[in-house]
């Protein structure tokens, strides 16, 4: 069905407004974009890894959530969502709980990439009928900017400190969502915030309605970690993407896809120079980190040329 | 007709699993309890139970699983043993403070390190503090008739925690016993369909589970756990009722062995109380009035029931299968001395260390701490300084 951003949008919201995320955070925008993708009709359980979404949106007595929601811990969203789904399977199966729900958990960075790696690797492996949705902002923001492996190189973090005898974070970042592919399941999809979030939507979509285990990575800018303006955020995405250090492209039953290729691909200062966590890099004579960095994304772009040709 | 049958307790655990048939099993492979989960895959692969299994990929993720299928409204069981419980760790304390009466077969292992694959108590009792109830099984009648009393025990309303269905490592749960089943339409009815409150996948209500609590709140959610567990000492006295009704088999917080007129009593838990009262029916042989007072219910703690059966006591060795590193003694040492306090000022205490890592506990070795307490008793004094039995010099 063609995206109607209009029907789409008037949809009635599934979080609720009110929640204490930061103006300009990337992570309810995903939230939303996920969960609009619900058909209205069905009903969902959403489970949260410990992280700034959770500490926001559910803090007794209040719920943001409109379905079904459990947080349990930092490390463990996927396994937890397994044990959702399986009780359903049983459930189901005996009559006692209606067929259509979908199951959905959601991780930062540091619960997906780090911590709660070999759970949602587990739960992938199974393939729960699930969607796991890992909004990346690239540090442990909840517990104030350090760095994770989903950190790019260079940047500043509070456990990757510039100074004097640093320039930031010294490794790559894991490339996690071809890692989920790895593990074969239906479907693996990588986002952003991109016009008017139709990509989101559709892969969304897709992950949900999908039989089996899905993934989705959603790049979910930070504005405390990441130093910008709250209005910055559909500009740092925009570059995040046409810079080619976050392409967007999906993985259907191991077909890889590519879904926005640019005509010109910009340089990556114009994505580094929207963040004050890349600051130091425009200092006079740091040019070759920059450059580095420029090395780094144009060797995974053309690994992801030849992978989705 | 009960069935009689010659079974290892985790045979006997997994079959109670399979009468039971709950909705989830989330495991992992652990000796000593590996074999539950793998007896409970054979029963779903024949299909003799309709159980949706979870092949987890770690203890952490089998707790984490329970939490969430057992949210879900799902009864849910699991089995681990030492490394596998401590995994859990973290995840214990969330499943009793979200009240999910997940029932866990704990198969008592020695924790690491060193490694070891033996039965201690190390494992549970490192978990005592988590606010699951733990019940202890002497053998695997026993240990069968516990699962299902547990089960019960954690979904009664007035409780809705937890609960650990504990047995130990190898001397229980791989020796072969003659036991006796209940037939399967008995079990259906004692255990009734898993109906609770609230659930995630209630169509008619959304739910919200393990929010963010804020000072304001927490201190009057602990204490609604806690009163639940206090709760749970009329649910576990209640459900034996039930439980003796149809089986014949009668079940408390603690067993008293020859006790009525005792004067050197031993409080010990778990297989080795089979030893206790053998070395007690040999001391009674000889004219020794020795009792045993075998703990079967840890948590909630019977303290008032140890106070009630001491009465009379002379000296008692309060028995340790765990070092608690408090340079102070085991932790039945402490809850026994605390439950004493200002009640039996009189009676004459030591608290031993004994059978860690699997070391064998032989009816002689106890019958040495009877010979202790007689000798304290002919003095007057106990020793200053907890102590470990049958240590190799």
């Amino acid at each position: 069905m063609a995206y109607n951003f209009k029907e789409v949008m008037e949809r009635p919201d599934r979080l609720a407004s009110g929640h204490r995320m930061c103006a300009g955070c990337g992570a309810p925008i995903a939230v939303r974009g996920v969960l609009r993708a619900i058909k209205p009709e069905d009903k969902a359980v959403i489970c949260s890894a410990t992280c700034c979404l959770e500490v926001s949106t559910c803090m007794y007595p209040y719920t943001s959530w409109k379905d079904s929601f459990i947080h349990n811990a930092f490390e463990n969203a996927a396994a937890t969502i397994s044990g959702v789904e399986a009780a359903h399977k049983a459930l189901a199966a005996k009559g006692k709980v209606p067929q259509n729900y979908k199951f959905i958990a959601f991780g930062g960075d540091g619960g997906t990439y780090d911590i709660g790696f070999q759970s949602l690797s587990g739960a992938m492996e199974r393939n729960h009928d699930m969607v796991y949705v890992c909004y990346d902002n690239e540090a442990y923001m909840n517990t104030g900017i350090q760095r994770s492996s989903a950190t790019p190189l260079y940047a500043d973090t509070t456990t990757s400190a510039t100074g004097k005898a640093s320039s930031g974070k010294t490794q790559n970042r894991k490339d996690l969502a071809e890692v989920i592919a790895a593990h074969h399941v239906p479907y693996v999809a990588q986002t952003t915030f991109i016009g008017n979030l139709k990509d989101l939507h559709e892969k969304s979509e897709k992950a949900l309605y999908t039989p089996g285990a899905a993934f989705l990575n959603v790049l979910a800018p930070c504005p405390r970690g990441w130093r910008y303006e709250a209005e910055d955020i559909g500009e740092i995405c925009k570059m995040a993407v046409e810079t080619c250090f976050w392409p967007l492209f999906e993985v259907e039953n191991d077909v890889w896809k590519i879904n926005y290729q640019p005509k010109n691909k910009r340089p990556i200062e114009d994505f580094l120079k929207t963040q004050g966590r890349f600051k130091h890099l425009f200092k006079k004579g740091n040019e070759h980190l920059i450059a580095d960095i420029q090395k780094e994304v144009d060797h995974r772009w053309e690994l992801l040329l030849k992978r989705a040709q | 007709m009960a069935i009689q049958d010659r079974l290892s307790g985790n045979e006997a655990v997994s079959i109670a699993m399979k009468q039971i048939n709950p909705d989830v099993m989330p495991a992992f492979p652990i000796t000593p309890s590996t074999e539950i989960p793998q007896y409970v895959s054979q029963f779903i692969a024949n299909g003799e139970m309709d159980t949706v299994f979870i092949p987890v990929e770690s203890e952490h993720s089998a707790m984490s699983a329970c939490i969430g299928s057992q949210s879900a409204g799902g009864r849910t069981v699991t089995a681990t043993s030492s490394c596998g419980l401590a995994l859990m760790f973290e995840m214990l304390y969330v499943a009793a403070s979200n009240r999910l009466p997940i029932t866990m077969a704990v198969v008592n292992r020695a924790l690491s390190g060193p490694i070891n694959i033996n039965n201690d108590h190390s494992d549970s009792m490192g978990a005592r503090d988590s606010g699951w109830l733990q019940i202890y099984a002497e053998n695997a009648q026993e240990a069968y008739d516990n699962f299902f009393q547990c089960m019960r025990i954690g979904e009664h309303p007035a409780v809705q925690l937890p609960v650990m269905c504990c047995q130990d490592g190898f001397i229980t749960s791989h020796a072969v016993e003659r036991m006796e089943l209940i037939e399967t339409e008995k079990v259906k009815a004692f255990m009734g369909e898993y109906k609770p409150e609230h659930y995630l996948l209630n169509p008619d209500e959304t739910l919200a589970v393990g929010p963010y609590d804020i000072p304001q709140y927490y201190m009057e959610h602990k204490k609604a756990q806690a009163v639940a567990m206090e709760n749970a000492r009329e649910a576990i006295m209640e459900v034996a009722k039930e439980f003796e009704a149809m089986t014949g088999r009668k079940y408390g917080m603690i067993e008293e062995y020859r006790m009525e007129d005792a004067e050197l009593a031993m409080i010990i838990i778990g297989s080795s109380a089979g030893t206790a009262k053998e070395a007690c029916d040999e001391l009674r042989a000889a004219g020794v009035k020795a009792g045993v007072i075998k703990v079967r219910v840890f948590r909630p703690f019977p303290a008032e029931e140890i106070v009630a059966a001491l009465k009379g006591v002379k000296a008692v060795a309060i028995m340790d299968k765990t070092e608690s590193f408090s340079a102070n003694g085991g932790p039945m040492g402490a809850e026994v001395k605390a439950a004493m306090f200002g009640k039996l000022n009189d009676v004459l205490v030591t608290n031993y260390i004994y059978g860690i890592g699997g070391r064998d506990v032989k009816v002689d070795d106890l019958k040495s701490v009877y010979d202790k307490l007689a000798e304290m008793v002919k003095t007057g004094k106990a020793p200053e300084h907890y102590q470990y039995l049958a240590l190799r010099d």
